[in-house]
Protein backbone atom coordinates (compact mmCIF):
# COMPACT_ATOMS: atom_id res chain seq x y z
CA UNK A 1 0.00 0.00 0.00
CA UNK A 2 2.69 2.48 1.04
CA UNK A 3 4.78 1.56 -1.99
CA UNK A 4 1.84 2.11 -4.33
CA UNK A 5 1.21 5.50 -2.71
CA UNK A 6 4.85 6.50 -3.33
CA UNK A 7 4.43 5.57 -7.02
CA UNK A 8 1.15 7.50 -7.32
CA UNK A 9 2.74 10.53 -5.66
CA UNK A 10 5.65 10.47 -8.09
CA UNK A 11 3.24 9.93 -10.99
CA UNK A 12 1.13 12.96 -10.09
CA UNK A 13 3.63 15.39 -8.60
CA UNK A 14 7.06 14.20 -9.76
CA UNK A 15 8.29 14.37 -6.17
CA UNK A 16 7.74 12.56 -2.95
CA UNK A 17 6.05 12.73 0.42
CA UNK A 18 7.62 14.27 3.49
CA UNK A 19 7.03 15.26 7.07
CA UNK A 20 9.87 17.24 8.63
CA UNK A 21 9.52 19.95 5.97
CA UNK A 22 6.16 21.05 7.34
CA UNK A 23 7.63 21.51 10.82
CA UNK A 24 10.45 23.55 9.31
CA UNK A 25 7.89 25.80 7.55
CA UNK A 26 6.10 26.28 10.87
CA UNK A 27 9.33 27.16 12.69
CA UNK A 28 10.31 29.63 9.97
CA UNK A 29 6.84 31.21 10.12
CA UNK A 30 6.98 31.63 13.90
CA UNK A 31 10.48 33.13 13.79
CA UNK A 32 9.49 35.43 10.95
CA UNK A 33 6.39 36.63 12.81
CA UNK A 34 8.19 37.28 16.09
CA UNK A 35 11.48 38.58 14.72
CA UNK A 36 11.14 39.41 11.01
CA UNK A 37 14.53 41.10 10.71
CA UNK A 38 16.31 38.23 12.44
CA UNK A 39 14.64 35.74 10.09
CA UNK A 40 15.49 37.74 6.98
CA UNK A 41 19.13 38.13 7.96
CA UNK A 42 19.57 34.49 8.96
CA UNK A 43 21.33 32.54 6.23
CA UNK A 44 19.13 29.51 6.98
CA UNK A 45 15.61 30.81 7.59
CA UNK A 46 15.84 33.28 4.71
CA UNK A 47 16.18 30.38 2.24
CA UNK A 48 12.66 29.29 3.14
CA UNK A 49 10.89 32.66 3.12
CA UNK A 50 9.29 33.22 -0.29
CA UNK A 51 9.06 36.84 -1.42
CA UNK A 52 5.37 37.18 -1.99
CA UNK A 53 3.71 34.59 0.23
CA UNK A 54 3.81 32.97 3.65
CA UNK A 55 6.26 30.08 4.29
CA UNK A 56 3.15 28.08 5.26
CA UNK A 57 1.95 28.27 1.64
CA UNK A 58 3.89 25.12 0.91
CA UNK A 59 3.14 21.69 -0.57
CA UNK A 60 4.48 19.80 2.45
CA UNK A 61 2.38 21.81 4.91
CA UNK A 62 -0.84 20.82 3.17
CA UNK A 63 0.36 17.26 2.81
CA UNK A 64 1.12 17.09 6.54
CA UNK A 65 -2.32 18.45 7.43
CA UNK A 66 -3.56 15.55 5.32
CA UNK A 67 -1.41 13.14 7.35
CA UNK A 68 -3.12 14.37 10.54
CA UNK A 69 -6.57 13.96 8.96
CA UNK A 70 -5.71 10.55 7.49
CA UNK A 71 -4.34 9.38 10.85
CA UNK A 72 -7.51 10.57 12.55
CA UNK A 73 -9.69 8.83 9.96
CA UNK A 74 -7.88 5.51 10.41
CA UNK A 75 -7.94 5.96 14.19
CA UNK A 76 -11.71 6.50 14.13
CA UNK A 77 -12.28 3.46 11.92
CA UNK A 78 -10.12 1.15 14.06
CA UNK A 79 -11.33 2.64 17.35
CA UNK A 80 -7.96 3.98 18.47
CA UNK A 81 -8.95 7.62 19.02
CA UNK A 82 -9.12 8.28 22.75
CA UNK A 83 -8.49 11.18 25.06
CA UNK A 84 -4.91 12.37 25.47
CA UNK A 85 -2.68 9.72 27.00
CA UNK A 86 1.01 8.81 27.15
CA UNK A 87 2.26 5.45 26.01
CA UNK A 88 5.46 4.18 27.62
CA UNK A 89 7.47 1.05 28.33
CA UNK A 90 6.71 -0.98 31.48
CA UNK A 91 9.81 0.17 33.40
CA UNK A 92 9.49 3.95 33.10
CA UNK A 93 7.04 6.66 34.15
CA UNK A 94 5.02 8.89 31.81
CA UNK A 95 7.16 11.84 32.82
CA UNK A 96 10.35 10.10 31.80
CA UNK A 97 8.76 9.01 28.52
CA UNK A 98 7.75 12.60 27.71
CA UNK A 99 11.25 13.87 28.53
CA UNK A 100 12.83 11.38 26.15
CA UNK A 101 10.18 12.10 23.50
CA UNK A 102 11.15 15.78 23.65
CA UNK A 103 14.89 15.09 23.42
CA UNK A 104 14.38 12.48 20.69
CA UNK A 105 12.19 14.90 18.75
CA UNK A 106 14.80 17.65 19.02
CA UNK A 107 17.54 15.29 17.78
CA UNK A 108 15.32 14.23 14.89
CA UNK A 109 14.72 17.91 14.08
CA UNK A 110 18.45 18.67 13.96
CA UNK A 111 19.29 15.43 12.12
CA UNK A 112 16.63 15.93 9.48
CA UNK A 113 18.20 19.25 8.46
CA UNK A 114 21.62 17.66 7.93
CA UNK A 115 20.00 14.64 6.26
CA UNK A 116 17.90 16.77 3.88
CA UNK A 117 14.79 15.01 5.05
CA UNK A 118 13.56 12.50 7.60
CA UNK A 119 12.42 8.89 7.46
CA UNK A 120 9.65 9.77 4.98
CA UNK A 121 11.22 12.28 2.63
CA UNK A 122 14.78 11.02 2.60
CA UNK A 123 14.84 7.38 3.69
CA UNK A 124 11.54 6.12 2.21
CA UNK A 125 10.94 8.28 -0.85
CA UNK A 126 14.64 8.96 -1.51
CA UNK A 127 15.54 5.27 -1.49
CA UNK A 128 12.47 4.41 -3.59
CA UNK A 129 13.63 6.76 -6.33
CA UNK A 130 17.15 5.23 -6.21
CA UNK A 131 18.67 8.40 -4.71
CA UNK A 132 22.16 7.68 -3.39
CA UNK A 133 21.61 10.09 -0.49
CA UNK A 134 18.25 8.48 0.34
CA UNK A 135 19.93 5.10 0.79
CA UNK A 136 22.66 6.68 2.98
CA UNK A 137 19.99 8.17 5.25
CA UNK A 138 17.98 4.91 5.38
CA UNK A 139 21.00 2.78 6.32
CA UNK A 140 22.23 5.48 8.72
CA UNK A 141 18.98 5.79 10.67
CA UNK A 142 18.32 2.07 11.06
CA UNK A 143 22.01 1.16 11.54
CA UNK A 144 22.43 3.74 14.30
CA UNK A 145 19.10 2.71 15.82
CA UNK A 146 20.38 -0.84 16.27
CA UNK A 147 23.79 0.37 17.46
CA UNK A 148 22.36 2.48 20.30
CA UNK A 149 19.23 0.42 21.08
CA UNK A 150 21.03 -1.44 23.89
CA UNK A 151 21.77 1.83 25.73
CA UNK A 152 18.11 2.80 25.80
CA UNK A 153 16.56 -0.63 26.38
CA UNK A 154 15.08 0.38 29.75
CA UNK A 155 12.82 2.87 27.96
CA UNK A 156 11.06 0.16 26.00
CA UNK A 157 11.46 -3.36 27.43
CA UNK B 1 2.33 11.26 -19.55
CA UNK B 2 3.56 11.46 -16.00
CA UNK B 3 4.63 13.17 -13.84
CA UNK B 4 1.37 15.04 -14.29
CA UNK B 5 2.07 18.36 -12.56
CA UNK B 6 5.59 19.02 -13.93
CA UNK B 7 4.24 18.15 -17.40
CA UNK B 8 1.34 20.62 -16.92
CA UNK B 9 -1.32 17.93 -17.37
CA UNK B 10 -2.67 18.98 -13.97
CA UNK B 11 -2.30 22.72 -13.32
CA UNK B 12 -0.67 24.21 -10.25
CA UNK B 13 -4.02 25.34 -8.82
CA UNK B 14 -4.83 21.76 -7.88
CA UNK B 15 -1.49 21.34 -6.20
CA UNK B 16 -2.64 21.90 -2.63
CA UNK B 17 -5.81 19.82 -2.97
CA UNK B 18 -3.68 16.95 -4.22
CA UNK B 19 -1.16 17.55 -1.43
CA UNK B 20 -3.94 17.27 1.14
CA UNK B 21 -5.40 14.10 -0.41
CA UNK B 22 -2.02 12.36 -0.74
CA UNK B 23 -1.33 13.35 2.86
CA UNK B 24 -4.63 11.80 3.99
CA UNK B 25 -3.68 8.56 2.24
CA UNK B 26 -0.19 8.65 3.79
CA UNK B 27 -1.53 9.34 7.29
CA UNK B 28 -4.19 6.65 6.95
CA UNK B 29 -1.67 4.00 5.89
CA UNK B 30 0.79 4.93 8.67
CA UNK B 31 -1.89 4.83 11.36
CA UNK B 32 -3.51 1.66 10.04
CA UNK B 33 -0.08 -0.04 10.03
CA UNK B 34 0.18 0.64 13.77
CA UNK B 35 2.78 3.41 13.39
CA UNK B 36 0.89 5.75 15.70
CA UNK B 37 2.29 3.72 18.61
CA UNK B 38 5.85 4.40 19.75
CA UNK B 39 6.07 0.94 21.30
CA UNK B 40 5.24 -0.67 17.97
CA UNK B 41 7.90 1.45 16.28
CA UNK B 42 10.60 0.87 18.89
CA UNK B 43 9.92 -2.87 18.65
CA UNK B 44 12.00 -3.04 15.49
CA UNK B 45 15.13 -2.29 17.55
CA UNK B 46 14.37 -4.81 20.31
CA UNK B 47 13.10 -7.71 18.24
CA UNK B 48 9.55 -7.89 19.58
CA UNK B 49 7.85 -6.16 16.65
CA UNK B 50 9.27 -5.90 13.14
CA UNK B 51 6.22 -4.24 11.56
CA UNK B 52 8.31 -1.15 10.72
CA UNK B 53 10.80 -3.22 8.77
CA UNK B 54 8.07 -5.11 6.92
CA UNK B 55 6.04 -2.05 5.92
CA UNK B 56 9.08 0.09 5.15
CA UNK B 57 10.94 -2.41 2.99
CA UNK B 58 7.81 -3.62 1.23
CA UNK B 59 7.11 0.01 0.32
CA UNK B 60 10.65 0.60 -0.96
CA UNK B 61 10.77 -2.52 -3.16
CA UNK B 62 7.21 -2.02 -4.49
CA UNK B 63 7.97 1.62 -5.30
CA UNK B 64 11.37 0.84 -6.88
CA UNK B 65 9.94 -1.91 -9.08
CA UNK B 66 6.80 0.08 -9.89
CA UNK B 67 8.71 3.20 -10.91
CA UNK B 68 10.87 1.11 -13.26
CA UNK B 69 7.78 -0.46 -14.86
CA UNK B 70 6.05 2.94 -15.18
CA UNK B 71 9.18 4.21 -16.91
CA UNK B 72 9.41 1.12 -19.12
CA UNK B 73 5.81 1.47 -20.31
CA UNK B 74 6.33 5.18 -20.91
CA UNK B 75 3.79 6.27 -18.28
CA UNK B 76 6.26 8.17 -16.17
CA UNK B 77 9.40 9.98 -17.28
CA UNK B 78 11.90 9.08 -14.55
CA UNK B 79 14.25 11.82 -15.73
CA UNK B 80 11.65 14.38 -14.65
CA UNK B 81 11.09 13.19 -11.09
CA UNK B 82 12.85 14.83 -8.17
CA UNK B 83 15.93 12.96 -7.00
CA UNK B 84 16.94 13.86 -3.46
CA UNK B 85 20.38 15.53 -3.65
CA UNK B 86 23.31 13.81 -1.95
CA UNK B 87 25.62 15.48 0.58
CA UNK B 88 27.67 12.55 1.81
CA UNK B 89 29.08 13.52 5.21
CA UNK B 90 26.23 15.80 6.40
CA UNK B 91 23.74 13.06 5.50
CA UNK B 92 25.68 10.41 7.42
CA UNK B 93 25.84 12.69 10.48
CA UNK B 94 22.14 13.61 10.11
CA UNK B 95 21.10 9.97 9.85
CA UNK B 96 23.16 9.04 12.93
CA UNK B 97 21.52 11.87 14.93
CA UNK B 98 18.08 10.77 13.66
CA UNK B 99 18.81 7.14 14.56
CA UNK B 100 19.54 8.16 18.17
CA UNK B 101 16.46 10.41 18.14
CA UNK B 102 14.35 7.50 16.88
CA UNK B 103 15.36 5.17 19.72
CA UNK B 104 15.03 7.89 22.39
CA UNK B 105 11.85 9.48 21.06
CA UNK B 106 10.08 6.41 19.69
CA UNK B 107 8.73 8.28 16.68
CA UNK B 108 9.83 9.81 13.45
CA UNK B 109 8.19 13.03 12.24
CA UNK B 110 5.47 11.50 10.02
CA UNK B 111 4.48 8.85 12.55
CA UNK B 112 4.33 11.43 15.35
CA UNK B 113 1.66 13.33 13.37
CA UNK B 114 -0.53 10.20 13.26
CA UNK B 115 0.13 9.67 16.98
CA UNK B 116 -1.10 13.21 17.68
CA UNK B 117 -4.20 12.51 15.57
CA UNK B 118 -5.29 9.70 17.86
CA UNK B 119 -4.42 11.45 21.12
CA UNK B 120 -0.87 10.43 22.12
CA UNK B 121 0.78 12.96 24.42
CA UNK B 122 4.22 11.47 23.72
CA UNK B 123 3.69 12.09 19.99
CA UNK B 124 2.72 15.72 20.64
CA UNK B 125 5.78 16.28 22.83
CA UNK B 126 7.95 14.61 20.17
CA UNK B 127 6.61 17.05 17.55
CA UNK B 128 7.31 19.99 19.88
CA UNK B 129 10.86 18.63 20.26
CA UNK B 130 11.08 18.44 16.49
CA UNK B 131 10.25 22.15 16.12
CA UNK B 132 12.70 22.94 18.92
CA UNK B 133 15.46 20.96 17.17
CA UNK B 134 14.89 22.73 13.86
CA UNK B 135 14.90 26.07 15.72
CA UNK B 136 18.21 25.21 17.42
CA UNK B 137 19.60 24.20 14.04
CA UNK B 138 18.37 27.43 12.41
CA UNK B 139 19.92 29.59 15.15
CA UNK B 140 23.31 27.85 15.10
CA UNK B 141 23.47 27.29 11.34
CA UNK B 142 26.25 29.87 10.66
CA UNK B 143 28.60 27.80 12.86
CA UNK B 144 28.54 24.80 10.55
CA UNK B 145 27.36 26.22 7.25
CA UNK B 146 30.49 24.93 5.46
CA UNK B 147 30.04 21.41 6.77
CA UNK B 148 26.32 21.50 5.94
CA UNK B 149 27.11 22.15 2.28
CA UNK B 150 30.08 19.78 2.07
CA UNK B 151 30.25 16.46 0.23
CA UNK B 152 27.77 17.58 -2.41
CA UNK B 153 27.35 15.16 -5.30
CA UNK B 154 24.20 16.74 -6.76
CA UNK B 155 20.96 14.88 -7.50
CA UNK B 156 22.64 11.53 -8.07
CA UNK B 157 21.08 8.07 -8.13
CA UNK B 158 22.66 4.77 -7.15
CA UNK B 159 23.22 4.16 -10.87
CA UNK B 160 25.07 7.47 -11.33
CA UNK B 161 27.41 6.58 -8.46
CA UNK B 162 28.07 2.91 -9.23
CA UNK B 163 27.25 2.51 -12.92
CA UNK B 164 25.07 -0.50 -12.08
CA UNK B 165 21.59 -0.34 -13.73
CA UNK B 166 18.68 0.56 -11.42
CA UNK B 167 16.94 -2.77 -12.05
CA UNK B 168 19.81 -4.61 -10.32
CA UNK B 169 19.31 -2.51 -7.21
CA UNK B 170 15.57 -3.24 -7.25
CA UNK B 171 16.34 -6.98 -7.45
CA UNK B 172 19.05 -6.79 -4.77
CA UNK B 173 16.78 -4.85 -2.39
CA UNK B 174 13.97 -7.36 -2.98
CA UNK B 175 16.21 -10.35 -2.21
CA UNK B 176 17.62 -8.65 0.91
CA UNK B 177 14.12 -7.65 2.05
CA UNK B 178 12.70 -11.16 1.65
CA UNK B 179 15.65 -12.65 3.55
CA UNK B 180 15.19 -10.03 6.27
CA UNK B 181 11.43 -10.75 6.54
CA UNK B 182 12.10 -14.44 7.07
CA UNK B 183 14.97 -13.86 9.50
CA UNK B 184 13.15 -11.24 11.60
CA UNK B 185 9.99 -13.36 11.77
CA UNK B 186 11.98 -16.11 13.52
CA UNK B 187 13.56 -13.58 15.93
CA UNK B 188 10.16 -12.06 16.67
CA UNK B 189 8.73 -15.45 17.60
CA UNK B 190 11.55 -16.15 20.07
CA UNK B 191 11.52 -12.71 21.68
CA UNK B 192 7.73 -12.56 22.07
CA UNK B 193 7.77 -15.75 24.16
CA UNK B 194 9.71 -13.87 26.83
CA UNK B 195 7.63 -10.70 26.80
CA UNK B 196 4.36 -10.90 28.62
CA UNK B 197 3.29 -7.36 29.41
CA UNK B 198 3.02 -6.17 25.80
CA UNK B 199 -0.18 -6.66 23.83
CA UNK B 200 0.21 -7.50 20.14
Amino acid sequence: MLGILVIITFYITGRGLGASGAVKSSVVTVVETIAPEHAASSPYYSKYIPEDKSPMNNWLVFESLGVLLGGLLSGVIYGRVKKFRTEHGPKITSKKRLFFALVGGALFGIGSQFGRGCTSGAALVGSSSFSFGGVIVMLGIFGTGYAVAYLFRKLWI
Amino acid sequence: MGPLIPNDIITGDWNFVIALLLGVAFGFILEASGFSSSRNLAGVFYGYNFVVLRVFFTAVIVAMTGLLYFDYFGWLDLSKIFILPTFVSPMILGAVIMGIGFVMGGFCPGTSFTGIAIGKMDALVFAIGLALGIFIFGETYPLFEDFFNSGSLGNVTLTDVTGIPAAWFAIAFTVIALAAFWFTATIEKKVRKNITEYKF
